[in-house]
């Protein structure tokens, strides 16, 4: 990525941002003249929380995503489809289950150990180095067994109160989250993404192999662990707090890569700054969709990267691998 | 000559026993052995894959106690594979792991490459892709060359050029090169010296033109030399 081009996604990230703390404009605009306090209280509490979180989220499932595919070797991989996302969720909602939405702290760590227990079961069951089928095949397993217990722990839910908070939650939202939950999903996130912005070299390195990677002076076994722990943790974190949202992952490391000449370790930088975009955009395409409720951001970003999804399989069928 | 690199107790569990080798500057080693007799392990061992016991040193430097940036400039491996795991640009590829951009144009220049060096490497040819993958190798210059089948896949004009090319590198800057090949008679023209592995263990080590005449190549190959070419044992 050439500095000219950070520069520019740099740019399009701060545009991005300000048009998610000011859009809608009229409500607030309107509130400034009579009650100046509350006003603030309004883009401070409510708007800067949704902003902020749409782009750490983003973030985090773009460099999570990029890093899973320089891993695995396979631009299919990502937190969605190695059961990453489902397994955080399902974590969560047991949590909750058993302790109420209302313990950020307990539900952050039930999400995170969820996207552990089900990468580690990935890594169990497609080995290392796994190929494309295989890989597809475990993460579709474990998304399953992760979306059936999910579903069997909302039939159990003790009151339709309790059913509807988690359903809303799994739909994936960034809205009313207080500053407090922002601070529970963006340290560990940002911890994360820090972290693995650090691994690009050998993450590049692992593209020669896995012998010539530790030829090269890199361990590879480590490299593999800190990867799996790392995207769970952010992911985990993320899902914790905004519940389940699809595709970035998938979505952002492929145009990341079109700016590094298709090297993916170093795509995992401009793959967080994309998947800020990406999902501040479809937080911003919710606002702006003529219905009377806002649409769920989750259903948004399936929406958008499903087709995208079919184009690349499509694509690969002509073995013009991204 | 003092050793360049020397190695001792070299182990991987099941594959390679307890092996001491040193190799001298200038010197081109050529390791020879059946299928699955542990000469791929003996490279793994010596540039530190799959977690080997024993010790390496090269012009004094530890391997194992170097990173990454430094350890390019002590060796490089070559695998045997020529598959990859991610396509990349064949020019990217050649500097992935830390060669310079000079030392990259250089050896795609040597390797004559120029062509395809904005091409990605899995639309190239076998032998292309050997190429790319070879000049990998040798741009850092590294004092330690490991290199398993170089010369498979390349047709028989660059077969000569590679394992002439090696040859000249290490005499004029004194560095070394272990290289494991099948072809006993390419061994026996370019090698200094020969090195015979057979259950993972070395079973003769000294000149290749005494070592092929003796009686150690029917007895761990099964072949001889009959009418001016090999043929099984009889």
């Amino acid at each position: 990525m050439t500095r000219a081009v950070a520069a520019g996604l740099g740019l399009l990230l701060a545009l991005a941002f300000m048009a998610s703390l000011m859009l809608p404009w009229g409500a607030i605009a309107a509130l400034f003249p009579q009650d100046r306090e509350l006003a603030w209280a309004l883009l401070v509490e409510l708007r800067l929380p949704r902003a902020a979180l749409a782009m750490i989220y983003g973030a985090t499932l773009g460099a999570s995503g990029a890093a899973i595919q320089a891993l695995f070797a396979n631009p299919l991989a990502s937190p969605d489809l190695t059961g990453t996302t489902s397994g955080a969720a399902l974590g969560a909602v047991v949590t909750a289950y058993l302790l109420g939405f209302v313990a950020p702290i307990a539900l952050s760590i039930g999400a995170v150990a969820g996207a552990l227990a089900a990468l580690g079961l990935l890594l169990a069951l497609a080995g290392p180095r796994a190929e494309t089928a295989t890989l597809l095949l475990s993460g579709l397993a474990i998304s399953a067994l992760a979306g059936a217990l999910t579903t069997l722990a909302l039939a159990l839910a003790p009151s339709p109160f309790a059913f509807y908070d988690a359903y809303d939650w799994l739909l994936g939202s960034l809205v009313d989250r207080s500053l407090v939950q922002t601070a529970f999903a963006g340290v560990p996130a940002l911890i994360a993404i820090a972290w693995l912005l650090r691994l690009a070299s050998p993450l590049d390195s692992l593209a020669l192999g896995e012998d010539v990677a530790e030829s090269l002076g890199h361990d590879v076994l480590k490299l593999r662990l800190q990867i799996v722990c790392l995207t769970a943790f952010g992911v985990g974190a993320c899902v914790a707090i905004c519940g389940a949202i699809g595709f970035i992952g998938l979505v952002a490391p492929i145009f990341a890569r079109r700016l590094t000449r298709g090297h993916p370790g170093r795509a995992v930088l401009p793959a967080a700054m994309i998947g800020a975009l990406l999902l501040t955009a479809a937080d911003l395409a919710t606002r702006a969709a003529p219905l009377g409720r806002a649409l769920p951001i989750g259903v948004v970003t399936a929406l958008l990267g499903a087709p995208f999804f079919l184009w690349l399989v499509a694509h690969m069928r002509f073995r013009l691998r991204p | 000559m003092t050793a360049l690199v020397e190695a001792a107790g070299l182990t991987l569990p099941g594959r390679l026993s307890d092996t001491t080798l040193a190799l001298a500057a200038g010197e081109l080693t050529c390791l020879v052995g059946p299928n699955g007799s542990g000469k791929t392990s003996l490279l793994h061992a010596i540039a530190g894959i799959g977690s080997p016991a024993g010790t390496v040193r090269i012009a004094g430097d530890d391997p194992a106690r170097t990173g990454p940036a430094r350890r390019i400039r002590l060796l490089t491996y070559l695998p045997a594979t020529r598959e990859l795991r991610w396509p990349l640009g064949a020019r990217d590829l050649i500097r992935l792991g830390g060669a310079g951009p000079e030392e990259a144009e250089l050896a795609v220049v040597r390797l004559d490459l120029a062509a395809v060096a904005n091409r990605r490497v899995d639309r190239l040819s076998t032998g292309e892709r050997s190429r790319v993958l070879i000049a990998r190798a040798l741009a850092p210059n590294p004092k330690l060359l490991l290199l398993d089948e170089p010369t498979a896949n390349l047709d028989p004009l660059w077969q000569i050029r590679l394992m002439e090319m090696l040859r000249e590198d290490l005499a004029r800057d004194g560095r070394t090169a272990l290289v494991a090949i099948h072809d006993l008679d390419a061994a026996a023209r370019y090698a200094d010296r020969l090195l015979v592995m057979d259950g993972g263990r070395i079973s003769a080590d000294g000149p290749p033109g005494a070592i092929l005449a003796g009686p150690v190549i029917p007895a761990v190959f099964g072949i001889e030399r009959r009418e001016g070419t090999w043929q099984p044992v009889r």
